[in-house]
């Protein structure tokens, strides 16, 4: 799937720190929700990467960081060449026409009171690439592209069911020819039977336009489908970034074992013979994480080191990154 | 010890009837496990309300059918009656445990109130027996944790405090309806493990509503999928995995992807999406989808029928072997 190792985005130490204020005149900051804390990965052209972890984990966060669509406390993103945090402005929104979102819920991502030709063709001329009848052919073929037939071009998101809604969403991400999409959970608001459509839906897209996608997802068997390498995040940190068969193979971080292990497979034989690692507690609140590594209040095999020193995110074979002592 | 005859529930709206359930029948053993699975909109939830005497009428009606628990219908009830058995010997696990706990109320509360109200225990006995369940469902400190608010406790522990409200009076029937849903995986691996556990230990039977076909396989004795208000397939739970049989159960199998698959394939998905409840014509209802529907499929709707001693479909078509995987 990987063309060539060309970086396409860079992501050096990024934070993404959410105050949290008391008083209602004079604001305090009395802490901080460390959503995003200190991640760095690369995105290579062409392919997808997946990003797996829990609710909470900062997962939609990161994705929307690297977009600028919330600003980051530190860090830096680099794509093609720019560093994104330093723009603004006109600057800012040319690069959007190459970086563009598909959100999760296709039921509030599309506003109601517009049509599928407003809202498809807004992009079109906010950027001025097309007006008049060039944009209604363009319109009309992008929902061609995704499956949908372009007569519908006059209808609200009201009259479509959720699988179609998100393929118009698909349609707005597409118009502007991005080369990078971050896909925050696109098909875990729809039905099973119509997830497998949307899924084969980027896939094809991804292979006729040649994009590269940052695919957000707690559904880990269809990230494994999808991805070509896959990064695990816990409580705002990146903790295993691998090749997709090797982190479902021979996963190195405990949090990614007891991950792997807990998705139900559909088959009861296998079901049967398999071991679960069932983690205790709860995920620690983001506010407060704990002192040394973040997943040693749940992690079985947490020795003293854990509970001191914070392991670092390091590499510790040419395709394996993991942040663990124990590894 | 639970058996449901033809029962048909419908809503009515200013566009028509909704037909949520469409004749559903099927039994279930003291002690058993049976997965309902379907996707949203495909009559699981509604079915299960009805079970319960749960459907608000207006708009609400269940127009027929019978649901014999122990021998006694459960439509035909008293209110009065009805709310004895309810909670007492058949009870429920919601889908989103942050919404169907008082946010007003304690946990200690909430849980010693059906103690009260169906045992007939004093307070002071009902507080033991709270603590005691809040143990048994794995809630570390439960005593100190009685006087908490459902705000304090997290998505998964919320989960645990409807399931021991549930378990309060050892009911014979516990339904849970996507009780993991709202959940982490790493949480429902929890909560699917507590009560399986749960079930062996206190031997009752349990009703797992779900759209993941992955949870049913690790936890029941045989699964019911329905679509469009109607059950299409019933199978021991080995035999549905190893021979499934109805077209849409074959479909929804192939179009998810393997956790431990070894070889990247396209997925085979489902085209089209369900049909509308309120206007179901004759024929049946997965046609439009159907690859494999031939010209009697437009025109009856098939019964159930049997394909082993078993194992129930409704489809008029025998599909080969080689197609089902």
């Amino acid at each position: 799937m990987k063309a060539d190792n060309e970086v396409l985005l860079q992501v050096v130490n990024l934070e993404k720190h959410f105050p949290i204020t008391s008083g209602f005149v004079f604001e305090n900051q009395v802490g901080a929700v460390k959503a995003v804390d200190g991640i760095s990965f690369e995105v290579l052209k062409g392919e997808t990467l997946g990003l797996v972890g829990e609710s909470g984990c900062g997962k939609s966060t990161l994705g929307r960081t690297i977009l600028q669509l919330h600003r980051p406390t530190s860090g830096e993103v680099f794509f093609e060449g720019k560093n994104l945090v330093e723009l603004k402005g006109k600057a800012l929104r040319k690069v959007r026409r190459r970086a563009q979102m598909i959100f999760q819920d296709p039921y509030s991502s599309l506003n109601p009171r517009t049509t599928v030709y407003e809202i498809i063709s807004e992009p079109l001329q906010i950027h001025n690439i097309a007006t008049g009848k060039e944009c209604v052919e363009r319109v009309q073929d992008l929902l061609n592209k995704v499956g949908l037939n372009h007569r519908f071009v006059n209808r609200y998101p009201h009259e479509f069911s959720g699988g179609q809604r998100q393929r118009i969403a698909i349609a707005r991400a597409l118009a502007l020819n991005p080369e990078f999409i971050v896909c925050d959970e696109p098909i875990s608001a729809l039905d099973v039977s119509i997830q497998a459509q949307i899924v084969n839906l980027l896939e094809e897209l991804q292979d006729e336009f040649k994009l590269t996608f940052l695919f957000i997802a707690h559904d880990l068997s269809m990230v494994r489908h999808i991805s070509s390498r896959v990064a695990v995040m816990y409580l705002g940190k990146m903790v295993e970034l691998t090749d997709r068969d090797q982190l479902y193979t021979d996963p190195q971080h405990p949090y990614t074992k007891a991950l792997l292990s807990a998705v139900p497979i559909h088959d009861p034989l296998v079901e049967e013979k398999r071991r679960r690692i069932i983690l205790e507690g709860d995920v620690p609140s983001p506010a407060h994480p704990p002192k040394g590594c973040n997943f040693n209040t749940r992690c079985p095999l947490a020795e003293r080191k854990c509970f001191e020193d914070e392991p670092l995110f390091r590499q510790v074979s040419p395709d394996i990154w993991c942040a663990c002592h124990l590894v | 010890m639970l058996e449901v005859k033809e029962l048909k529930t419908i809503f009515s709206t200013r566009d028509g009837d909704i037909n949520a359930v469409n004749g559903v029948s099927f039994f279930l053993q003291p002690g058993e496990a049976l997965g309902i699975v379907g996707e949203s909109g495909s009559g699981k939830s509604v079915s299960m309300l009805s079970i319960m005497g749960l459907i608000p009428d207006p708009p609400g009606k269940i127009v027929g059918g019978e649901v014999l628990f122990q021998g006694r219908d459960i439509l035909k009830m008293s209110p009065h009656d009805l709310r004895e058995m309810r909670g007492n010997r058949i009870a429920m696990v919601f889908q989103e445990p942050l919404t169907s706990l008082n946010p007003v109320l304690t946990i200690g509360n909430q849980i010693s109130e059906s103690v009260l109200i169906h045992t007939g225990r004093d307070k002071r006995q009902a507080i033991n027996r709270t603590v005691e369940l809040l143990n048994m469902v794995g809630i570390p400190d439960a005593e100190n944790r009685l006087n908490d608010y459902p705000h304090q406790f997290s998505g998964g522990m919320c989960q645990r405090v409807m399931i021991a409200m549930a378990l309060s009076c050892d009911p014979q029937l516990l339904i849970a309806d996507e009780p993991t849903t709202a959940l982490d995986v790493t949480i429902q691996a929890q909560i699917v493990d507590l009560v399986t556990r749960l079930r062996k230990e206190l031997g009752m039977a349990v009703i797992w509503i779900t759209h993941d076909l992955g949870v049913v396989a690790s936890c029941v004795d045989k699964v019911i999928v329905m679509y469009a208000g109607q059950i299409v397939e019933s199978a021991p739970l080995k035999e549905f995995y190893a021979n499934p049989s109805h077209p849409y159960s074959i479909g929804l199998l192939r179009s998810l992807p393997r956790l431990d698959s070894k070889i990247h394939q396209k997925l085979i998905s489902i085209e089209g999406a369900p049909p509308n409840l309120i206007d179901l014509p004759d024929c049946c209802p997965f046609v439009p989808r159907c690859k494999n529907a031939v010209e009697k499929c437009k025109d009856n709707n098939p019964p159930l029928r049997k394909i082993n001693s078993s194992h129930k479909i409704s489809c008029w078509v025998d599909i080969p072997q080689n197609e089902k995987t």
